[in-house]
């Protein structure tokens, strides 16, 4: 459904994305993460059409943003950052407009009102001035607007911000849902929503993709990924740590809690040996005697790898 | 009577007719898209006091200057050429400007361009209904100023074929003045540095065709020679002559021409302003 090639944006000198290329299929819901000033919303901003690439090229269901730019742009729905809205007119108003902007047949305008409204949990303010909507509920109507011709494709920046826990834990939903039939693309810092909703991520710094893939895939390439948390007592810390390094599996053993009568650590395994790591653990615990409390597998964590391959840029 | 006939004759029905057919071409020649925003934007404007404003102020300052110093009564003559045409494009200096500074500032400041630019229209759809939107504003402002015409109907027998032209004359410069101000709100998010610098070029675009304009472009010596591009651009696209001939009366096809080509090319200017700046 979208089609991005070696998309490029400069500002001046400033290089804001390069070299970007990445597909998104129907039933897809991609995720973009990156720290602030990474990229995203210009991205998102060149997928919409709203800003001209500086080079590459953007296909959306196979209309060209450039060549045929309504084309692609009536498949789309997009909600931009901070959610902008026309402050003069009702909630009602404002997605009656937008229906007409987005070309819905006028038999089917109202009932395409009723249903976004009700999707984004609107009906409270639906006769509401928009300049009188709390931060929530404009990022809603924003939602609303977004959805409201039924789009194939949905392109929403931060979709959650300065939303309350229910309110994100709805929307996450609503996207998971939607995503089963459309491609989306949405932007967001909040790792366990990617996590939550996301088919796939893509980790963008500096205007560059340094990372892609299923947030399980992901969350592999972390640095603690496949470690196992070891506590057991039954003999002195040190005596411990000794045996484990021992074992052919092991790479390091980083003691978090030591003591005469027992040892709390993380053991990283060595390559490849990431799934025999936990026997040969719990196999010496036993021919030692020791008392397991805990043998657990680290899954590895979406923002420790968001940490890791993102942290020049804090110290620059 | 014979007055109301006049009236009736000379305005109500040539008003009643232009905007028919103004509305016909916004229902018929123009896009639904440009009809769309056509009316948001109207709406806009009558749920905020500006358009009120404009209107009252602009009525008040119009008709009080008429008779204080424009000496309508004291003239003896039943014409409103010299007591209220000569007066009446100065307001829409600065009206036109206050009518036109939110169109696309406005737009820029709540992000909202971002939305109507990602919509499936085309840019000019956008510029088009806005402008549009705007025009009517300053047209009802004309439509009210119909007690003076009464006025002078009471009063004496006027040519009212050629107060008719006035308006036009006036209507027409208006709307070039809001053109430039359509420019002018492209390039900032600010309404008020949108107001302030509209009325500075429309003030320029307004006495550059003026006579002593025109000297001193042809008596340009030496080393001021450098000025003289500047000078004679200004002094052709002055709008004062063409106003002039038309509020004579005289429906110049050159004036129109002049008129449309300049509403035209800055709303064009408008479309690449918001181009360029997003580029």
């Amino acid at each position: 459904m979208i089609e991005v090639k070696n998309l490029s944006k400069h500002f001046g000198e400033k290089v804001a994305v390069d070299d970007i290329s990445f597909t998104v299929e129907k039933g897809e819901v991609l995720g973009f993460l990156g720290p602030n000033g990474a990229g995203k919303s210009t991205t998102m901003r060149m997928v919409t059409g709203y800003l001209p690439p500086s080079a590459g090229s953007i296909s959306v269901g196979g209309a060209d943003i450039l060549d045929d730019e309504i084309a692609a742009k009536s498949k789309i729905g997009y909600l931009p950052e901070n959610a902008p809205l026309y402050s003069d007119m009702s909630v009602e108003d404002f997605l009656r407009f937008s229906a007409e902007m987005r070309r819905v047949p006028e038999s089917e305008i109202e009932a395409a009102i009723d249903k976004a409204i009700e999707t984004c949990f609107l009906q409270r303010v639906r006769h509401q001035s928009v300049d009188t909507l709390s931060k929530g509920f404009r990022h809603r109507t924003c939602l609303a607007q977004s959805i409201i011709h039924d789009p194939e494709v949905l392109i929403l920046d931060e979709p959650t911000d300065g939303l309350d826990p229910n309110q994100k834990h709805e929307v996450r939903n609503l996207i998971k849902r939607m995503g089963e039939t459309k491609a989306i693309i949405f932007s967001t810092h909040i790792l366990e929503e990617v996590e939550a909703s996301c088919s796939r991520a893509i980790i963008i710094d500096r205007g560059k993709i340094i990372a892609d893939g299923t947030p399980d895939q992901l969350k592999a390439k972390a640095m603690n990924a496949g470690a196992v948390i070891f506590n057991a007592t039954g003999l002195a810390a040190t005596g411990v740590r000794q045996e484990l390094e021992k074992l052919p599996e092991v790479r390091a053993v980083n003691v978090l809690e030591s003591g005469d009568n027992g040892i709390t650590a993380r053991v990283l395994p060595n390559k490849g040996k990431d799934k025999a790591l936990p026997e040969a653990i719990f196999k010496l615990a036993v021919a030692r005697g020791l008392t397991i409390h805990e043998l657990r597998v680290e899954e590895g964590r979406l923002d420790e790898l968001f940490r890791e391959i993102t942290r020049t840029d804090m110290e620059d | 009577m014979e007055a109301t006939i006049a009236l009736l004759l000379h305005f109500a029905i040539p008003t009643v007719i232009v905007s028919a057919i103004f509305i016909a071409i916004l229902l018929f020649a123009l896009p639904r898209e440009v009809r769309t925003i056509f009316k948001r934007e109207l709406k806009a404007y009558f749920n905020s006091p500006i358009a009120y404003v404009c209107v009252v102020i602009f009525l008040l300052i119009s008709n009080g200057i008429t008779f204080w110093f424009g000496s309508l009564l004291e003239g003896g003559e039943a014409s409103l050429y010299m007591s209220y045409f000569q007066y009446l494009p100065w307001y829409f200096v600065v009206v036109a400007p206050a009518v036109g500074m939110r169109l696309w500032s406005e737009e820029q400041r709540l992000g909202t361009m971002e939305l109507m630019l990602t919509m499936p229209i085309a840019p000019w759809h956008a510029i088009v209904g806005k402008y549009l939107a705007a025009a009517i504003v300053l047209f009802a402002m004309l439509v009210l100023s119909f007690p003076i015409v009464w006025v002078i109907n009471y009063l004496g027998k006027p040519d009212n074929g050629v107060i008719m032209a006035g308006f036009v004359a006036t209507f027409f410069t208006a709307l070039c003045f809001l053109a430039v101000t359509s420019v002018v709100s492209a390039f900032t998010r600010s309404q008020i540095v949108a107001l302030l610098i509209s009325i500075g070029l429309c003030l320029l675009l307004w006495l550059g065709g003026l006579q002593p304009v025109s000297a001193a472009v042809s008596s340009l010596k030496g080393g001021w020679l450098v000025f003289w591009p500047a000078l004679k651009f200004i002094n052709i696209i002055g709008v004062l002559p063409h106003f002039m001939e038309l509020a004579k009366g005289v429906l110049g096809f050159r004036d129109i021409v002049f008129f449309l080509t300049f509403i035209a090319f800055c709303l064009f200017s408008t479309a690449v302003v918001l181009r360029v700046k997003r580029a």
